[in-house]
């Protein structure tokens, strides 16, 4: 029963008019390697082990977890940054050219080749986390948002010197600001600069790596608007990964929530933070704590102990089953739960699920 | 008077820059009682990190000065002692606890031999003493196995665990004030709710005032009695946690909470984002630092610096010309914007 019931059984042929990307059964493995000269693998880090999700076109899908989890290693394997080990990403693009009749195509990203990649680089770009480190210092703002058109030949220097213009008032800078370097621009500008690299290229699909992490929160406030101003007039879709739950909150239409490179639970984001049902969801959530003091008072925190085990060597079926409060010997040091669907959408892979509010 | 912990009274640390003089603190006053727990909330650059070290005597001429001001630690003005001096307050009577465990470890001692040098340094006790004390500080911070653990080196520690041991090295003297910048903001959120949960059980114990130091209002919502917003280098809101976050006096602070994203929002709605970006400190504006990005300045505001003051018929002091004026907690979040 609950073989059919797993999200992303089904071949790319079936991919829905409204689903933009499924992922099916994704595995992304480092090696270990020992020795200095004679460099031998002696294991393997599974940095995400067998994840399956979609996300629907104009739709806005938060990844949350700690360090180490794989958000970013899924959101890299996505766009072919990482090779994947095993599975599948199919995506819907649109064909390069065909600007306007909307004539798609599904392409699985993970086996596709060079030129195809290419044509899916039209339709899908990142913004990374450091807007300190992914901007080169080298390079002028006009250089910087109109290297994607350069790469893809799109346009003559006017026009992209033009669309770099557009660009940035589309984020909220100055067209002058052409000729600056990023030094002179404070961090949530730099951001604002990411955002107008990665629109270049009309992309379809963003993903959004800790887009605000790394800002004040006045301006992370200024950012987190213009990516939802962003999205209701490009009709963007999303993927935001972060590790900050109120954040995700605020921006996602569902949520998913991983640990030690497994997906634990999944829902829309009423039900994930109104009626969730995984341990590690609950102790997540009661751990972040709410700007106000009345509220905060009434809260209880459910403290989990220890650290998170390291991903080259993982724990026994359950992952979470070495912190997990509510952990049976026998059952959830044996075997790994599935990802199941207990409710409509609500996905949660937990021997012993059940409804906690803790927000 | 005499019963303030610490007093500082109109501090100013400069730094001289190749670009000018950076007014990192510029005119900071208050004061902290034995016990209390007092939050210290700014954005980037609003010194509240230089404003503990100057405290701390931690600020380096000549790149660094405190150019004026006094810190009286009962009673005693630390920036008039020696350094001798000042290292026998230094971790004994006010520890600090920094962002980055890794960094404020040092990588080629164990754990014990750092813990038994503050020890010694501060307590008159024998080598094998100063180790049980040690092994005790880091059994009260949680951490198993203490006995064994104090021959580990800080690499052997994971991020939670070495700020525990920061806390535990900080806590070691029982000093009665204890400067927490950041304590929690290099960590995951479960981890930060472990270490936050200790250092209240910690302070309630031991009676040790905190300071806490950070950007983020939730921490602070749920761990201080009082705060102190600051703004480009100088106090801009103080009061008690509970009437600052529901009735906030200055439009910062107001700004800010709007800024929030909250865990239990139901509704998707705007944020209430302050425009614009902080001020150079080396080029502030004139009259109030914060107009240029405030919603409801006047020609005023421009002209003349607002200076921190009891705001009548609340409990909290603000530095805005406008504190009566503007209801800021019955204006939508937004609706500003």
């Amino acid at each position: 029963m609950t073989d059919t019931a797993r999200t992303g059984e089904r071949p790319a042929a079936d991919l829905p008019e409204d689903v933009l990307l499924r992922v099916n059964h994704l595995v992304k493995e480092f090696p270990i390697s020992r020795g200095v000269f004679l460099k031998r693998q002696v294991g393997a880090v599974q940095a995400v082990s067998d994840i399956s999700f979609q996300i629907k076109k104009g739709e806005t899908l938060g990844l949350v977890g700690e360090s180490g989890c794989g958000k970013s290693t899924t959101a890299r394997c996505l766009l072919r940054l990482l090779e994947p080990t095993s599975g599948q990403v199919y995506f819907r693009a649109e064909i390069a050219g065909g600007d306007g009749d909307g004539r798609t195509e599904v392409i699985d990203i993970a086996s596709a080749d060079r030129s195809r990649l290419r044509v899916l680089r039209n339709n899908m770009q990142i913004v990374f986390q450091d807007p300190y480190a992914s901007l080169n210092p080298r390079m002028t703002v006009a250089s910087i948002i109109a290297e994607p058109l350069t790469v893809h030949g799109i346009g003559s220097s006017s026009e992209r010197l033009q669309k770099v213009k557009d660009l940035l008032k589309v984020v909220g800078l100055s067209p002058e600001h052409t000729n600056r370097y990023p030094h002179e621009f404070s961090g949530g500008q730099r951001q604002r600069i990411g955002i107008a690299r990665a629109l270049a290229l009309n992309p379809s699909f963003i993903v959004l790596d800790e887009p605000v992490s790394a800002l004040d929160v006045s301006i992370q406030a200024q950012v987190l608007n213009l990516l939802d101003d962003l999205q209701d007039e490009l009709g963007l879709t999303y993927l935001f990964i972060a590790h900050d739950l109120s954040v995700v909150r605020h921006i996602s239409d569902r949520v998913a929530v991983m640990y030690l490179g497994r997906m634990v639970e999944m829902a829309d984001r009423a039900t994930l933070y109104d009626r969730p049902m995984h341990p590690y969801t609950h102790a997540l959530l009661s751990a972040v704590p709410i700007p106000d003091p009345t509220v905060e008072a009434s809260r209880k925190r459910i403290i989990l102990q220890g650290d998170i085990p390291s991903p080259a060597n993982p724990p026994s079926g359950c992952r979470f089953h070495t912190r997990c409060p509510k952990a049976q010997e026998g059952t959830c040091d044996v075997i790994d739960p599935e990802l199941t669907e207990l409710e409509p959408g609500h996905w949660v892979a937990c021997h012993f699920p059940e409804v906690v509010k803790v927000v | 008077m005499a019963d303030h912990l610490l007093e500082v009274d109109d501090l100013r640390t400069y730094f001289s820059t190749e670009e000018g003089v950076v007014r990192a603190v510029d005119g900071v006053s208050f004061t902290l009682d034995p016990h209390e727990r007092r939050g210290v909330v700014g954005e980037s650059g609003s010194g509240k990190s230089v404003t503990a070290m100057s405290i701390m005597g931690l600020i380096e001429p000549p790149a660094g000065n405190i150019v004026t001001g006094e810190i009286r630690y009962r009673g005693r003005n630390l920036l008039a002692l020696s350094e001798d001096e000042m290292q026998q307050i230094r971790g004994g009577q006010i520890a600090m606890i920094f962002q980055d465990p890794m960094t404020s470890l040092n990588p080629v001692y164990t754990i014990g031999d750092q813990l038994v040098e503050t020890i010694m340094l501060h307590q008159h006790v024998r080598k094998g003493e100063a180790r049980e004390i040690a092994a005790q500080s880091l059994a009260d911070v949680q951490i198993p196995k203490a006995g064994q653990r104090l021959d580990d080196f800080p690499h052997q520690f994971s991020g939670g665990m070495r700020q525990r041991v920061m806390i535990a090295m900080g806590l070691s003297c029982n000093p009665d004030l204890l400067i927490a910048d950041e304590p929690t903001t290099a960590l995951d959120v479960t981890t930060q709710a472990q270490i936050m949960d200790l250092m209240l059980k910690l302070a309630d114990d031991r009676g040790t005032a905190v300071m806490l130091i950070t950007h983020d209002l939730g921490v602070v919502a749920g761990f201080c009695d009082t705060i102190q917003v600051m703004y480009a280098g100088s106090i801009v809101e103080r009061g008690n946690a509970n009437d600052l976050f529901h009735d906030p006096q200055h439009p910062y602070t107001w700004g800010l909470l709007g800024s929030m994203t909250r865990l239990d929002e139901t509704d998707k709605h705007r944020l209430n984002s302050v425009r614009g970006a902080p001020p150079s400190l080396i080029d502030l504006p004139r009259g109030c630092r914060f107009s240029p990005r405030c919603d409801f300045a006047t020609d005023l505001c421009r002209q003349q610096l607002p200076l921190l003051r009891p705001i009548p018929g609340t409990v909290q002091e603000a530095a805005c010309h406008y504190s009566e004026e503007l209801d800021l907690k019955s204006i939508a979040v937004g609706a500003a914007g």
